[in-house]
């Protein structure tokens, strides 16, 4: 397994290939394409994150030490994009994940692309995945 | 720009009218299909903006130096202006708002507090915007009022039928849009006024959408209300219009207390202005408000014969291509194609509307997607939201076909 730095590496190196925004969205949609299914029973109030525009949903299990996310939304976008962090946080320790930053975010200039409210939406994604870390931290 | 000259303009010289249509995003040309939420402004609008900061810039009604005389010139000709344009009885039926949604709290407070008590009932439909809905619902829990819907049917049709059963003795108003927002169709209007005076309740006519496509002249149609804001034709945002009859005006109590609303205070009794001041607390819009002079112009231009048959064609154009896609779910569907103005609200099967905004974006097409400020109407289609495109007689037919070029460009990338 990648670690942490190296997963962020690579979706830096990803994203850069291409140049045309309408390339990255391409990227994200497969990403979203390709996310592993998530369960209809998983679909509930508490997992939604508040804050974005679609739906999103977050899950997760701890397993010897690590947290394992899943996701899903509505949009397929929205989901390449939440894709993208489970893609680089899961499989963390709680403290690998409550000490990183998130810059890698800023660089591959995904939050500028998006509008307000899904810029919002990435913000509440990368806040909840931060909460589930510091909660498994105690 | 004088009427006459516009018979010999083509849509290019309308834009040309408009420098924000002009601009790139993304590096492509910009496709403005969202003039439902607002228009773009013509330079005439942007000049008198700017004449009437850099000019007769002083409060109105009060002082008597020169700006001031001026300032009030410039406010109190724009309510004449607006008065033709509607054709109101009087002057004094033209209350300035900050646009329609103000329209309709005021006279949800007013003719509220003054007309509405415990077991009344309101009927508004099933297609309105939230600004047509929840001042509504505000009013019936303060009072312990009724609020009752009219339903739509499958095509987005009101169901009049159904609205001509709904009255009782204690029906009180009526709130109801010329044109939905979401839907696009017109709504027979002057015959819902009819059912409403036939029963002797007065009804307020939502014209957000309406006042662009359709214009009002208030004393034909006979509704009671009026409702529409400035910059969706064409004036500077934070401008709008309530038209009532002074019958029910002059009735009701004021809604803001205030600045040039009164007539005298005292501590023993406050007495108010006459109309329209009695509707118009504290400082008004005064350097937006007479944009809606030129504002007023356009529209009247973008009403012209030509105009309105080429803005046709771009409509038939997309409702044709839009219906005959059977990945396509169209909201609003018409009956006659004049039944519906160039707006589209529609669903695409198995892409997302966000998902279809964000794309279309990119490739400089403004859309709008999500729920429209009206989730009653999302809930009666079970959809979570629509794309929605809303086109102004300064869309072009080339834009049109770049828009469903790109429309099957964006579900090939998603679906």
């Amino acid at each position: 397994m990648k670690t942490l730095e190296e997963a962020k590496q690579a979706v830096i190196d990803d994203f850069s290939m291409y140049d045309e925004w309408l390339d990255k969205y391409e990227y994200l949609i497969e990403l979203g394409k390709n996310l592993e299914p998530f369960p209809e029973a998983s679909k509930t109030d508490d997992n939604l994150i508040k804050g974005c525009q679609s739906r999103v949903w977050l899950d997760y299990k701890v397993e010897n030490g690590r947290i394992y996310f899943s996701a899903d939304s509505d949009a397929i976008i929205t989901k390449g994009i939440i894709s993208l962090l489970i893609g680089v946080y899961s499989g963390r320790t709680p403290q690998e994940i409550a000490h990183d930053d998130f810059g890698f975010i800023n660089e591959i200039g995904l939050k500028e692309n998006l509008s307000p409210t899904r810029a919002n939406g990435l913000v509440s994604m990368i806040d909840t995945i931060k909460a589930v870390a510091l909660e498994n931290c105690k | 720009m004088k009427f006459e000259i516009l018979l010999k303009m083509n849509v290019e010289d309308i834009r040309a009218l408009f420098p924000a249509l002009s601009q790139k995003v993304y590096g492509k040309p910009l496709v403005y299909f969202d003039n439902a939420a607002t228009a773009q402004r013509p330079q005439s609008v942007i000049d008198a903006w700017e004449r009437l900061v850099k000019g007769p810039n002083a409060n109105i009604h009060r002082a008597v130096h020169h700006l001031a005389v001026e300032a009030t010139d410039e406010y109190e000709s724009t309510r004449d202006e607006v008065q033709k344009f509607i054709n109101a009885g009087s002057r004094e039926e033209v209350i300035f708002t900050s646009g329609t949604t103000a329209s309709i709290n005021l006279v949800a407070f007013s003719f509220g507090e003054t007309y509405i008590h415990e077991g009344d009932e309101i009927i508004v439909s099933e297609s309105e915007h939230h600004s047509n809905i929840v001042p509504w619902q505000m009013l019936c829990q303060r009072k312990k009022a009724v609020l009752k819907v009219i339903p739509v049917d499958e095509d987005g049709y009101l169901k009049l039928d159904e609205f001509r059963n709904m009255f009782t003795a204690r029906t009180k108003l009526v709130a109801v849009t010329q044109i939905s927002n979401v839907l696009g169709l017109i709504n027979p209007i002057k015959e819902i006024v009819n059912i409403c005076h036939s029963n002797n309740c007065p009804i307020l006519t939502d014209g957000a959408q309406g006042i662009v496509h359709e214009g009002i002249d208030v004393q034909d149609i006979d509704c009671d209300f009026y409702a529409f804001s400035g910059h969706k034709i064409y004036a500077a945002s934070g401008t709008g219009v309530l038209y009532g009859k002074k019958r029910w005006l002059e009735e009701m109590l004021p809604w803001q207390g205030g600045g040039e609303m009164i007539d005298h205070v005292r501590f023993s009794g406050t007495t108010y202005a006459s109309l329209p001041e009695k509707f118009e607390a504290g400082t008004q819009n005064i350097n937006a408000t007479p944009t809606l002079k030129p504002a007023i112009e356009m529209a009247r231009m973008m009403k012209d014969k030509d105009v309105q048959a080429y803005q046709n064609s771009v409509r038939d154009y997309l409702l044709h291509e839009l219906t005959a896609d059977g990945r396509i779910q169209l909201f609003g569907v018409p009956h006659g194609t004049d039944e519906k103005i160039s707006l589209f609200s529609f669903a695409v099967q198995g892409a997302h509307h966000e998902d279809l905004a964000l794309i279309l974006d990119k490739m400089g097409i403004a859309t709008r997607s999500g729920q429209m400020c009206a989730e009653p109407i999302m809930d009666r289609y079970g959809v979570t939201g629509m794309l929605r495109i809303s086109l102004a007689p300064y869309n072009t037919m080339e834009e049109a076909e770049y828009f469903i070029k790109s429309l099957n460009k964006a579900i090939s990338m998603l679906v």
